[in-house]
């Protein structure tokens, strides 16, 4: 019998359009020989994945409201990061690792990476919020699915939350906008980016391409 | 540290850019999905695509074509023209655009603005802004591609559909538009002041230190331009090196 294709999901909340991302992840794994990329909202589908990408746009209340009305679909996601599957967040998929959210009201996040959410403060008042365009990244960790990404490097950004974690070493990469803004955070087999890989050209191609081959 | 955005913006008719690209490598200059990826390739920080007379009837053309370009081009896209409800941004949202942009709908109402934001996030929310000079100082909001005078003042209407969470402007000094004499400055810097989000300045360039002066002397976080990479007068590459040596922090490939 021949082994199973390897399956990575982009997990479908209707929070925003995933059809640059599936794009962008299909395009890679092609690449990578990373077997199949599929959008879906089923539980059954993400507890058969051997990879879960949560992506996230808007506000994070409504995000998490949001991913808790499918139901069995967050619990689906838990199980498959408790049995050490490699997850990605992305931008308000990444916030929702923290323990908490503090857009518009105190939101409880996932807690798997200790820290909050909270409002961009650049300490220059004449910074404009949100923090939106191409910012250089510094990488303040290695890491394996940063292979091929430097400090230096331009990532697209568009937020104007971001998470402060709780513990320096969960920090994996930072921007700075009169200060510093997360842009990776990351533990064991989590990630997560607060930018955008699939907007981010050929920086978001390699970083997606290491994702689909990482084995944490 | 954030970088300033050079933006091209393709004017779309019925699925078809208006003015024709003139790139050597284009097998079809008038495809907006062929001039996105050669503006992708060419290191373009984001992209604009306008449909200049959004009908009923040729909503789907527009659709069609963000979804194309979004499955190619891995860059923020911003689209606009005829947007007139949440439900008219969300169909756009899933078509694939990262941004949508409201024009004359949020002069008639400014609410919609405020509606779309808290649906959608302020984050992919733009507000187009026409303006024209009316007195030294003084600049009117205009609808109908320059043609029809409000009565409203750009800049408090700026600060209105900002504080209703607009995440963007996207102004457009219709003076200047066309004429390839520079950016509106005074309006520029008027309106970058007055707001706490970005802005994007559009309208009026002809030479690249047109687009060093959006910045350094209009504030603008994003400048926007069309005829002079279409035409093939300049490439985005060498707009970012001038911009560049003139003191102004670009992504540079």
């Amino acid at each position: 019998m021949a082994p199973r294709t390897p399956l990575t999901v982009l997990v479908d909340y209707d929070s925003g359009n995933l059809h640059s991302a599936e794009k962008a992840f299909q395009r890679m794994a092609a690449e990578t020989g990373a077997g199949e990329v599929l959008v879906t909202s089923d539980p059954a589908m993400v507890a058969r994945a051997d990879r879960i990408v949560l992506p996230g746009d808007g506000a994070f209340p409504a995000c998490r409201r949001a991913l808790g009305s499918y139901g069995g679909l967050f619990e689906a996601i838990s199980e498959g990061v408790s049995a050490g599957k490699p997850f990605l967040g992305i931008c308000v998929g990444m916030q929702m690792l923290a323990t908490w959210g503090r857009e518009y009201e105190d939101t409880a996040g996932f807690g798997w990476i200790g820290g909050e959410v909270v409002r961009i403060t650049p300490a220059d008042p004449k910074l404009k919020v949100p923090h939106m365009g191409w910012n250089d990244l510094v990488i303040d960790r290695p890491h394996p699915v940063l292979e091929g990404i430097a400090t230096g490097d331009h990532a697209y950004f568009v937020h104007s939350y971001h998470f402060r974690v709780a513990d320096p070493a969960h920090l994996l990469a930072h921007a700075d906008y009169a200060g510093p803004i997360t842009a990776i955070v990351g533990r064991d087999n989590i990630i997560g980016t607060q930018f955008h890989p699939e907007k981010s050209q050929a920086l978001g191609l390699r970083l997606i391409a290491n994702f689909l081959t990482w084995t944490p | 540290m954030l970088k300033t955005r050079l933006i091209p913006c393709l004017d779309v008719a019925d699925g078809r850019v208006v003015k024709g690209v003139n790139f050597v490598d284009l097998r079809d200059a008038g495809d907006p999905v062929e001039a996105a990826r050669a503006y992708d390739a060419a290191g373009a920080d984001e992209l604009c695509f306008l449909d200049i007379h959004a009908t009923h009837e040729n909503r789907g053309t527009m659709f069609d074509l963000v979804t194309r370009t979004a499955e190619q081009c891995f860059m923020p896209l911003t689209v606009g023209g005829g947007v007139r409800t949440p439900e008219d941004v969300r169909a756009l949202l899933l078509a694939g655009a990262d941004k949508v942009s409201f024009n004359s709908a949020a002069v008639a109402d400014p609410d919609v603005v405020a509606r779309s934001a808290d649906r959608f996030g302020s984050q992919c929310i733009v507000v187009a802004i026409d303006a024209k000079t009316v007195a030294p100082g003084k600049w009117e909001i205009f609808t109908h591609g320059g043609r029809k005078a409000t009565g409203i003042d750009a800049v408090d209407f700026a600060r209105l559909v900002a504080a209703k969470g607009a995440g963007e402007i996207l102004l457009t000094s219709m003076d200047r538009d066309g004429t390839k004499g520079g950016y509106n400055l005074p309006l520029t810097r008027a309106i970058s002041d007055a707001v706490p989000v970005p802005v994007i300045a559009s309208g009026g360039v002809g030479t690249l230190d047109h687009l060093v002066e959006g910045v350094t002397k209009g504030g603008a976080s994003a400048v926007l331009a069309a005829s002079i990479f279409h035409f093939g007068e300049f490439t985005i590459a060498e707009a970012k090196a001038h911009m560049a040596a003139a003191g102004i922090p670009m992504r540079l490939a």
